[in-house]
């Protein structure tokens, strides 16, 4: 082959198309920079975990208990190292006297020179030593800027009043907690005791940070101190732990985030594959005389092959050139939610990888219509009407390596995405079926649009329509871009929708929403007193005992942890259960199985019979007379499965998972909560202002605060899958643009013989318009239908809601990306109604 | 000067299978052509003229009989072989001019030469051009010419690897009668000057009547 002539005929053939080409190559642009930018965020990730991984954590070990440390646990924590410091962590509300606001807020408690890595930033700085020397506090920025507080002014928790010396900024190893029930705020350590919050049974997390001497190494270190840490009954932390559960979950994110961007860079290589095929379209002609002037048929390919590189590659450099603008806009966004600084430095191997895949994917892409090109016949130099390739040699196995090349590629890629291969090979399988969905709903569509188009609509709406079935169309492939755009966005805002609408019927129908919790037992007829008092109704109270679980039919939960083949997920063997006590099922549960036992004469040693619930009950392996030993704060009761219940969790209400008879736990440290009804925020405030007044150990979560978290954590989980949706939708909107733009001789030529019948410029419009915004009402419709589908299977199977779409959001797709195709559709027609007739007969029309 | 003809075909047919049977378009032309020799076909619209000079020309494959073009069986080669015959020994040109809308004058007359890899294409080309009278179209699109000036590019590129034999399709269809007599004498000179040899595909007998020999097709056979 002679390379020469290749090059220079590619370079020669493509200076009537340049621009048009350029247009196609953008096609892949947005996935390019979608990769390019996920993985250029995942790298700053990386290397920001690496490089400040110390302050992750802000110590070598913590060491943690949910209980006050035991003197035997605090003579083994005094061997753990030289330089160590303390915390404990609790929730309660905290007052401002100056306003008189209230709120519910996380309070740290911490002695010693804590964080020994990374830095506590505080505004201003100094507050961060100064508050350590007693009296004074550091509360959350967010905390202060909701009741207009500042340094100097004083904030009561418990029955301590502490000065406000400056905000928290940012804490090593946290991300700031904007998405949370509640803020936090830093007390010193030596003044806890005078909140007189803590009693026995008060919900609170106690940690022994440590630091060890310099030079040691941590891991072996921490290795040889673990068997005495767990023997102690304590749980621990190190950095090695922190850095590989956070790279694990960064891991999850950065998967599903390249996946998204897979897909709109496929999308682009389909638009790119179908803008090579009409482009070979036009040069057939050409193709044909460079056959019968010698030409050999890899020749021919080769010409248009290096066409199409050249447009990957343009298209790929255009790409990462975005997604390192999008990168150097991110840390900017996103730092203060990450619990550390974000590197800026650009790593050049995510940019490569991206244009590559870009690259080699286009290509791929391009490889059928290229190789079909070099079966054209030189005959069709002599007639116009030859067949365009010779039938030489039947089937074409190299496109059929082609496809097949294709699709192991995209296995095997989704594979890697994923955790597991079998995983891999599910997404691969799910994203076939979604885009054969989608395929198979416009075939029905287009099909059902040529058989029922009523002869009696007017021609123009009849010529526009019919552009959708007619030879060469681009239908499947803009409803298959369009709509799984539309799909995935829409996917996201009706699910998030539904759950935000089930928090806020709650409320609608004068159920409880508002909780006081950690009432202590003698505080228990007082605070209802106080809530009666105020008109409010007590809807329930409950006493809560904490507890873990610690065998589980006879296995030890630690064995049961280490085990790789057990079914219970890790949370429900570690969490600390809060557990009930009566002798009535409450009208949110029912029994399925077994038989409900209110109340026992139990002694010390017997076997309790408890109620648990049903989905736990089954992850856990538990049928009824299943046995289980619960760590009752030091004390292990042993129990039997006596009844399992169906709970309505959806319920604002206190639900447990596991409900104990009378006369088992009421000696047991025990806080209380109590389940009320507020009709106004205003009255909100007043209750809880109230319980604080009298009882500072009692804290208060009222639903208008759940929904606001509940809504800032969706809005934010959203908006990441919003913006990877809308590169999939742009790229949609951009194949469309080339689409349309590459269909466009064949339009002028259809407009102009239109024009010579008598079509006047208004017609040509209309028809364009009616096609354009059929092609969006059926992606859109398309996308819809989708989205209903999956986020109707989530509520019901994945949240199990109840489900009832909002209807706007779902006609405000329909007619967004209706609107969009046909401005974009229209603005690449442009000229093709107005073009002289004359021009295009004497150019094309020989 | 080689012994053996340039064009020997022998015993032609091209049949096509349609709904109804076989339709057979050629049956049994058999006719030799000397080197340097002239020759045209003529015959009515439908006659089999341009199926005959597409299987002469290697560009499509005979249901049955042969084809050697300058000693070489084209059946016996691959289509990429008969793109290397076509390249070396033949030159074409056609009733609707086919050159390349992307290339210039210049470049669609190199573009034979630049196929084998032959740099120096553009000073011949350049002198070809000036043999046809276009020296100053060098620059121009084929949508910028007029059909004649079309006609005699195609010509320029049909003459730039000297072949040793021409086809001709109707080349002068599409053109005024005063054009068309401009380019059947470039062609006749270019056959006196270089010994190409020339087939002529025409349906005009006063065209046919420049060249030594006439054959005529009627209903796919040859009534000579």
């Amino acid at each position: 082959m002679n390379l020469g002539f290749v090059t220079r005929m590619a370079w020669r053939d493509s200076r009537s198309s340049r621009r048009r080409l350029l247009l196609f190559s953008i096609s892949i642009s947005l996935g390019v920079a979608a990769l390019v930018a996920i993985g250029l965020f995942r790298a700053s990730l990386a290397q920001a975990i690496d490089d400040q991984a110390r302050s992750l954590l802000g110590a070598d070990l913590v060491v943690e208990s949910s209980r006050p440390f035991t003197a035997a646990q605090e003579q083994m924590l005094r061997s753990l190292g030289q330089t160590q410091a303390r915390e404990v962590r609790f929730r309660t509300m905290a007052l401002f006297p100056k306003g008189g606001g209230t709120r519910l807020v996380h309070v740290r408690a911490l002695g010693g020179n804590f964080p020994f890595y990374g830095q506590m930033e505080t505004a201003p700085a100094s507050a961060a030593q100064s508050f350590r020397n007693g009296g004074a506090a550091v509360p959350d920025e967010s905390l202060l800027l909701q009741f207009q507080a500042h340094a100097g002014d004083p904030i009561k928790i418990g029955e301590e009043t502490f000065t406000v010396a400056g905000a928290l900024t940012k804490m090593p190893g946290e991300a700031s907690p904007a998405a949370s029930f509640a803020p936090r705020v830093y007390i010193p350590l030596q003044n806890l005791a005078q909140t007189n919050l803590l009693k026995p049974g008060s919900l609170a997390h106690y940690l022994n940070f440590v630091k060890f001497a310099p030079g040691t190494h941590v891991d072996l270190e921490v290795k040889k101190l673990a068997p005495q840490i767990e023997e102690a009954g304590l749980e621990y932390d190190t950095v090695a732990k922190r850095k590989k559960d956070l790279g694990e979950a960064l891991d999850n994110l950065y998967r599903f985030l390249n996946l998204v961007g897979f897909i709109a860079l496929l999308l682009g290589a389909v638009g790119v594959a179908s803008a090579i095929q009409a482009h070979l379209q036009q040069k057939v002609r050409t193709a044909a005389v460079l056959r019968c002037l010698g030409s050999a048929g890899r020749t021919t390919v080769a010409v248009y092959l290096l066409q199409a590189i050249a447009l990957g590659v343009v298209g790929a450099m255009a790409g990462a050139a975005l997604g390192l603008t999008i990168h150097q806009l991110l840390p900017g966004t996103l730092q203060k939610y990450l619990p550390f600084t974000l590197p800026t430095a650009i790593a050049w191997p995510p940019v490569f990888r991206g244009m590559g895949l870009g690259l080699a994917v286009c290509i791929l892409f391009a490889l059928p219509p290229l190789l079909r090109f070099r079966r054209v016949s030189p005959l069709l130099t002599l007639r116009a009407a030859a067949e365009e390739t010779s039938a030489t040699g039947g089937r074409d196995f190299a496109i059929w390596f082609v496809y097949l090349a294709i699709g192991i590629g995209l296995t095997l890629f989704a594979m890697a995405q994923a955790e597991h291969w079998s995983d891999g090979l599910w997404i691969a399988g799910g994203l076939g079926v979604a885009v054969l969905i989608l395929m198979g709903v416009a075939k029905l569509l287009t099909f059902l649009v040529r058989k029922l188009l009523p002869p009696s609509w007017s021609f123009v709406i009849r010529q526009g329509l019919a552009n959708l079935h007619r030879p060469n169309n681009r239908t499947l492939l803009l409803t298959l871009s369009l709509g799984l755009g539309t799909f995935l966005l829409l996917t996201i805002y009706l699910t998030r929708d539904v759950l935000l609408s089930q928090f806020k019927s709650i409320d609608a129908h004068s159920q409880p929403n508002i909780f006081l919790f950690d009432i202590q037992p003698p505080q228990t007829n007082a605070v209802a007193a106080l809530v009666r008092q105020m008109g409010l109704p007590v809807i329930q109270q409950a006493p809560i005992v904490t507890m873990h679980l610690a065998e589980v039919k006879g296995r030890k939960s630690a064995d049961l942890l280490k085990d790789p083949n057990r079914r219970a997920p890790e949370w429900e063997l570690e969490r600390e259960y809060r557990s009930t006590y009566r002798d009535t099922v409450s009208e949110t549960e029912k029994i399925t199985a077994g038989k409900w036992i209110g109340h026992v004469a139990y002694q010390p040693g017997d076997t309790a019979p408890i109620s648990v619930d049903q989905d736990i009950a089954k992850d856990l392996g538990l049928t009824i007379g299943s046995e289980l030993v619960f760590d009752v704060q030091g004390v292990p009761i042993k129990c039997r499965v006596a009844s399992l219940r169906e709970v309505d969790w959806k319920r604002f209400q206190t639900n447990f998972f596991v409900v104990f008879p009378t006369g088992v736990l009421e000696k047991a440290p025990t806080f209380n909560v109590l389940v009320s009804r507020v009709p106004t925020p205003a009255v909100s405030a007043q209750l809880q202002n109230a319980v604080v007044e009298k009882f500072p150990n009692v804290s208060a979560l009222d639903l208008t605060s759940v929904i606001q978290t509940v809504d800032s954590i969706l809005t934010k989980v959203a908006l990441v899958i919003r913006v990877m949706s809308l590169f999939i939708v742009g790229t949609g909107l951009i194949v469309l643009g080339s689409t349309i733009w590459s269909g466009r001789y064949q339009r002028l030529k259809e407009s102009v013989l239109l024009r010579t019948l008598g079509a006047s410029r208004r017609q040509i419009w209309e028809i364009l318009c009616a096609e354009y915004l059929f092609l969006g009402l059926l992606a859109s419709v398309t996308g819809i239908l989708l989205a209903v589908l999956a986020s109707w299977a989530l509520a019901v199977f994945a949240f199990k809601l109840g489900y009832t779409p909002s209807l706007w959001p779902i006609a405000a797709a329909a007619v967004i990306v209706s609107a969009l195709t046909v401005g974009v559709g229209l603005l690449t027609s442009y000229g093709v109604g107005s073009t002289p007739p004359l021009a295009i007969l004497r150019d094309e029309l020989d | 000067m080689n012994s053996f003809p340039i064009l020997d075909l022998r015993r032609l047919t091209k049949s096509y299978p349609t709904g109804a049977g076989s339709l057979t378009v050629l049956r049994d032309v058999s006719f030799t052509l000397a080197q340097g020799a002239t020759c045209a076909i003529l015959g009515p619209s439908g006659s089999g003229k341009t199926t005959l000079l597409g299987l002469a020309a290697g560009l499509d494959r005979p249901t049955s009989g042969s084809v050697l073009l300058n000693g070489i069986a084209l059946a016996e080669i691959s289509e990429d072989g008969r793109a290397r015959v076509r390249n070396e020994h033949v030159g074409f040109v056609f009733q609707n001019f086919q050159l390349i809308p992307t290339l210039t004058a210049l470049e669609n007359v190199t573009v034979p030469m630049e196929l084998r890899g032959d740099r120096s294409a553009r000073t011949l080309a350049r002198e070809l051009l000036a043999k046809v009278g276009l020296s100053d179209r060098a620059d121009h699109y084929p949508t910028q010419l007029s059909g004649g000036e079309q006609q005699r590019i195609a010509l320029a590129r049909a003459f730039i690897n000297r072949p040793k034999i021409l086809f001709a399709d109707e080349p002068t269809g599409n053109l005024d009668s005063e054009t068309s007599q401009k380019v059947i004498d470039i062609m006749l000179d270019l056959n006196r000057t270089a010994g190409t040899a020339l087939v002529l595909v025409t349906h005009d007998p006063e065209v046919a009547g420049l060249t030594e020999r006439t054959i005529r097709l009627r209903s796919g056979e040859m009534v000579e």
